[in-house]
């Protein structure tokens, strides 16, 4: 029989004795050891431990003990969360020599919850970068088209999922690190609600904007490991007909710099909604325009803060492209941080508003789709903008604000390419925004 | 201290410090900095009343 292609079908397939862990964990390393020569997604691949994990979680479900959805599924980490005994190495020469003493609280979960931990997954250095380019163990390729990035700062996360070798992968957000990659690749990508998920041993970006989240393959799958990292019960959660959803759709900014074929992926995507009876409506944030600027006085500050003595004592270690961009944080002012605060804080409540009356706002997750490797700028409709800028200047605002936002796919460019839509719904409502992008997500997949 | 200043002189510590090809990125930085100060949510202390955070009681009531 063919593998199942997601989470809840593999669990399925566990409980009514058509597949075992072993042969789902055994057919995720065999995918690793196929493709990861070429693609680059992990760095470290925990094969005999997995396999290990895998027999336990048989011989539970054989005995009566059934840990839930994730029991015995085969899921991946990008290599910034904390297994113990494993090295995490951010993708950086800097911690070569690291070893996680204890597991990383969101590992713990998944662990108790039955899930195998493959390995570690590759990623931009200190998820400081949207294109994989810049890592210590080499770049990562998109599985689709290897002259191409799968996006990031998760992508070897999102590589892995794309490529079969893992069911799920866990990723961090700090830009939009878990819906760039996820959206390149054709993937859902969730960012809870800033705080929901512990960051407690993953290592840090930006201290205030940092989420962990994770990559899927349906929007059900994504609710099902949410649901463990967050530490709840699983739940069914409540149903949403498709045609009662109200969303807001921001204009402006928005749509001021997208890629033609994207733009047009997205209002086709629009147009099935509206036939199937989704009211979509314009909404303003003011203050959209201004969040590139705001985002970057954070979140180099606080990089740099974190990064600082080991740029004073071991700059060579970093890449270089990395290593300028933390020295760049250095030089940001006390006052202009506090500014930006103040810019987050409008932009949060603008958000908010916007929300009001909806079930959520919906926009484009990435203006482009998955760029060629190697190139530093990217042709958007009129302009050449810089591939970092133009990758976050959609996920970023959601960062800033704090509000849960989740990317699905939504069409192919003539190249095959895959296009994201995003939908942000309300700060602490993560479930209901899930709710939502569930009954959505048919529409959407329509081709 | 004004933009233009802090750029000066961010350039000439990078340039001692032996990181001249921050130049690029501090000019960008520049540029983003210059919109952030140009926002109309920053504090004008000659203002009758301090800025609260949205959603926020103003610390004057």
């Amino acid at each position: 029989m063919s593998e199942p292609r997601t989470i809840v079908d593999l669990a399925r397939a566990l409980r009514e004795r058509r597949l075992t862990a072993v042969s789902a964990t055994s057919a995720c390393l065999a995918a690793i050891q196929a493709g990861n020569p070429s693609i680059n997604a992990f760095i470290t691949v925990l094969g005999e431990q997995a396999l290990a994990d895998a027999a336990r979680a048989d011989e539970e479900l054989a005995g009566g003990c059934d840990r839930g959805p994730l029991h015995g599924v085969p899921v991946a980490l990008k290599d910034l969360i904390d297994v113990a005994g494993v090295p995490t190495t951010a993708a950086s020469s800097v911690r070569r020599a690291h070893v996680a003493s204890a597991d990383a609280p969101v590992v713990t979960r998944l662990r108790e919850a039955g899930a195998v931990i493959l390995g570690k997954n590759n990623l931009h250095e200190f998820a400081f970068g949207t294109t994989n380019e810049d890592s210590a163990f080499g770049l990562v390729r998109h599985p689709l088209d290897p002259t191409r990035s799968p996006g990031g700062s998760s992508g070897g996360s999102a590589a892995a999922v794309l490529a079969g070798m893992a069911y799920a992968a866990i990723g961090t957000d700090t830009g939009g690190s878990i819906r760039i990659p996820s959206a390149a690749c054709g993937l859902v990508g969730l960012k809870p609600t800033l705080g929901e998920i512990p960051t407690e041993g993953v290592v840090p970006l930006s201290t205030t904007m940092d989420h962990v989240g994770p990559i899927c393959r349906s929007v059900a799958d994504a609710r099902l490991v949410y649901d463990v990292l967050r530490g709840a019960p699983p739940t069914a959660g409540q149903a949403r007909d498709v045609a009662s959803l109200r969303l807001g759709v921001p204009g402006g900014y928005v749509r001021e710099r997208l890629d033609e074929e994207v733009l047009a992926r997205f209002d086709r995507a629009c147009e099935r909604l509206r036939a199937a009876g989704v009211g979509l409506e314009p909404v303003v944030i003011p203050h959209l325009a201004d969040a590139p600027a705001i985002y970057l006085h954070i979140v180099l500050a606080e990089a740099a803060a974190y990064h600082a003595v080991t740029l004073e004592h071991t700059p060579d270690a970093y890449t270089p492209n990395v290593r300028l961009r933390l020295e760049m944080g250095r030089y940001v002012l006390a006052e202009d941080y506090v500014r930006a605060l103040r810019g987050r804080q409008v932009l949060a409540a603008e958000v908010e508003a916007a929300l009001d009356g909806h079930d959520g706002l919906l926009l484009p997750t990435l203006a482009m789709p998955a760029v060629p490797l190697g190139t530093a700028t990217v042709r958007v409709g009129a302009h050449d903008e810089p591939v970092r800028t133009i990758s976050m200047r959609l996920t970023q605002p959601f960062n800033l604000s704090g509000h849960p936002a989740i990317t699905m796919p939504c069409g192919a460019t003539s190249a095959g390419l895959p296009v994201g839509a995003q939908l942000v719904g309300r700060r602490q409502a993560t479930p209901a925004l899930l709710a939502v992008a569930a009954a959505m997500e048919p529409v959407l997949s329509q081709p | 201290m004004t933009v233009s200043d802090w750029l000066e002189n961010a350039i000439r510590d990078a340039d001692t410090r032996g990181l001249g090809s921050l130049r690029s990125s501090l000019q960008a930085l520049a540029q983003a900095t210059l919109a952030l100060r140009r926002a109309d949510w920053n504090a004008d202390a000659s203002a009758d009343r301090a800025p609260t955070a949205p959603g926020q009681a103003s610390p004057h009531v």
